[in-house]
């Protein structure tokens, strides 16, 4: 079996200006944030980012490496609107395709089953679909005729994810009450990579945790990443809780242009292991 | 046992919105509700299910089940559900907004986004929570219709809208329902110590006045001693409203 473990910078160097980008996790939970740091101090521009959004998309909108955001919310959880996100949407300097939360499951339903659309009762009557304009409706061919909404596949060139364990081949692990839905992201996206808190061989992710916990599978996978802490300053259950301090220290990054150089030059514009002793 | 304050008399009218619901999923979005929806469990809707706001759905001891987040938009297409969200804006026919205030390219304030409400509000009963009844919420039209109102519905008409119901409204100083003719917004009851011009006067579009106008049911000595000993021993209630 193939040995999928590569660096950040290999995964970052797979990455081209204008991909469609999936992000697992949720809110400000088991976000793949090691990754999102990296992508965030490159080069590329022009992204569009697929996430149940937290402060993943707040930093790389924030960065300036993204055009599009695809989402039904960007938030903190322990602080609810995320600001970098928000100030970024005041501004005008980020487009969105504003999405009801279970049509973005439905998106990547479709995706991950490669189906071209999904029907779906969310969004009917709503604004969701006078301000996404390219969404349509599809009529049911049996008997009941019933209008539904067509929920396009959201299909992406790469996905990135977050696990508590994982093996070198590629399957990994959450040890969370919640696995998000970091498998769709998986599947829907051309090439998906994990990062994870620790790599193990597989006799311990077995004893890890039961087998339901063996959330992604290695066919899933295309490459995996070793990054202690990797999901900082988002929560990873049961490793650690959010670290709401930090948050707090981010949010109010988005204050003024000066606040922002100092974060970016403090802990973006270092490598993860200078971020790492930054925050400990 | 002293007084209701204002909070408990929320909480109250909270636990009446899912009264006679039977035995599905009871979220409430925010403090307030959640307490209502616990209240409603622990005395006259006892088949209600609750979950954690993380991934359990927890009984009277402890979790009886995993509903993480994929699960709960299955609920939802279920309808298996009866939410209580918040709104930063309503109409009288009970469009909600959450998104943002201002135009779609560029909005003057960016809020959470829609979220799940066009979701929930086609698919299973929805009510509101409003913690400051004020003509900034109460408005004539929302900027984006995020959960859908009962005119929406209507031009959706049957079988898309047969789901769909926006049971009741409750803020820190009246609760509201639909039961106008047109399905537009009624005055329920007021909170005691409330007066309908007040009410009104906090509204900005026209409200439905009935005849007769009771006020909201005060907490029983026993719904009291639940909230204030059991539920929220630390007091948290009162903050949300400042009092």
């Amino acid at each position: 079996m193939a040995d999928k473990v590569i660096s950040i910078a290999e995964v970052v160097g797979e990455l081209r200006s204008g991909m469609t980008i999936g992000i697992g996790g949720w809110g400000s939970r088991r976000k793949p944030m090691a990754l999102v740091r990296a992508i965030a101090r490159s080069a590329l521009t022009d992204l569009t980012v697929v996430s149940y959004g937290g402060p993943d998309v707040g930093l790389l909108v924030a960065a300036g490496r993204v055009r599009r955001v695809v989402t039904g919310f960007v938030s903190l959880d322990s602080i609810a609107l995320e600001p970098h996100f928000r100030q970024a949407r005041q501004l005008g300097a980020v487009q969105l395709t504003e999405l009801d939360e279970g049509m973005l499951h439905w998106g990547l339903l479709a995706a991950a089953r490669r189906l071209p659309y999904l029907p779906i009762r969310a969004g009917l009557g709503s604004d969701v679909l006078r301000v996404n304009p390219e969404l349509h409706t599809v009529r049911s061919p049996y008997s009941d005729g019933e209008e539904l909404v067509a929920m396009p596949a959201l299909t992406l060139d790469v996905a990135f994810v977050h696990l508590n364990r994982a093996d070198r081949q590629g399957n990994g692990q959450y040890l969370g009450p919640d696995p998000y839905f970091d498998d769709l992201f998986c599947l829907a996206a051309a090439r998906s990579f994990i990062s994870c808190e620790r790599l193990v061989d597989p006799a311990e992710l077995r004893s890890g945790g039961p087998t339901q916990s063996l959330l992604i599978s290695r066919m899933m996978v295309n490459g995996v990443i070793e990054t202690p802490h990797g999901a900082h300053f988002t929560s990873c259950v049961p490793d650690y809780d959010r670290d709401e301090a930090f948050q707090r220290e981010y949010a109010a990054s988005a204050a003024s242009p000066q606040a922002w150089s100092r974060f970016r030059a403090r802990y973006l514009d270092v490598d993860e292991a200078h971020y790492q002793r930054a925050v400990s | 046992m002293t007084g209701a304050s204002r909070a408990e008399v929320c909480i109250v009218a909270c636990a009446e919105a899912w009264r006679g619901d039977g035995e599905i999923l009871a979220s409430g979005m925010g403090l307030i509700p959640r307490l209502g929806a616990q209240l409603a469990r622990r005395t006259f809707a006892p088949d209600l299910v609750l979950s954690d706001g993380e991934a359990e759905l927890v009984g009277e001891d402890g979790a009886e089940g995993w509903l993480p987040y994929r699960a709960v938009f299955g609920i939802v297409a279920a309808g298996r559900r009866h939410v209580m969200m918040g709104a930063s804006q309503l109409d009288r026919y009970g469009n909600q907004n959450i998104s943002r205030i201002g135009s779609w390219a560029q909005p003057t304030v960016q809020l959470l986004g829609v979220r799940g409400a066009p979701g929930n509000t086609i698919n299973h009963p929805t009510s509101y929570w409003v913690p400051r009844h004020s003509r900034r919420v109460f408005v004539d039209r929302v900027d984006l219709v995020c959960g859908i109102g009962y005119d929406r519905a209507a031009a959706l008409g049957p079988p898309g809208n047969r789901f769909h119901e926006v049971r009741m409204v409750v803020t820190d100083k009246a609760v509201l329902d639909f039961q106008a003719p047109d399905r537009g917004m009624r005055l329920r009851s007021v909170h005691p110590g409330v007066s309908v011009d007040e009410v009104v006067a906090a509204t900005g579009f026209p409200l439905h006045l009935p005849d007769q106008l009771p006020e909201t049911r005060t907490p029983g000595d026993s719904e009291l001693r639940l909230i204030r000993d059991r539920l929220d021993p630390a007091g948290l209630r009162d903050h949300e409203l400042g009092r």
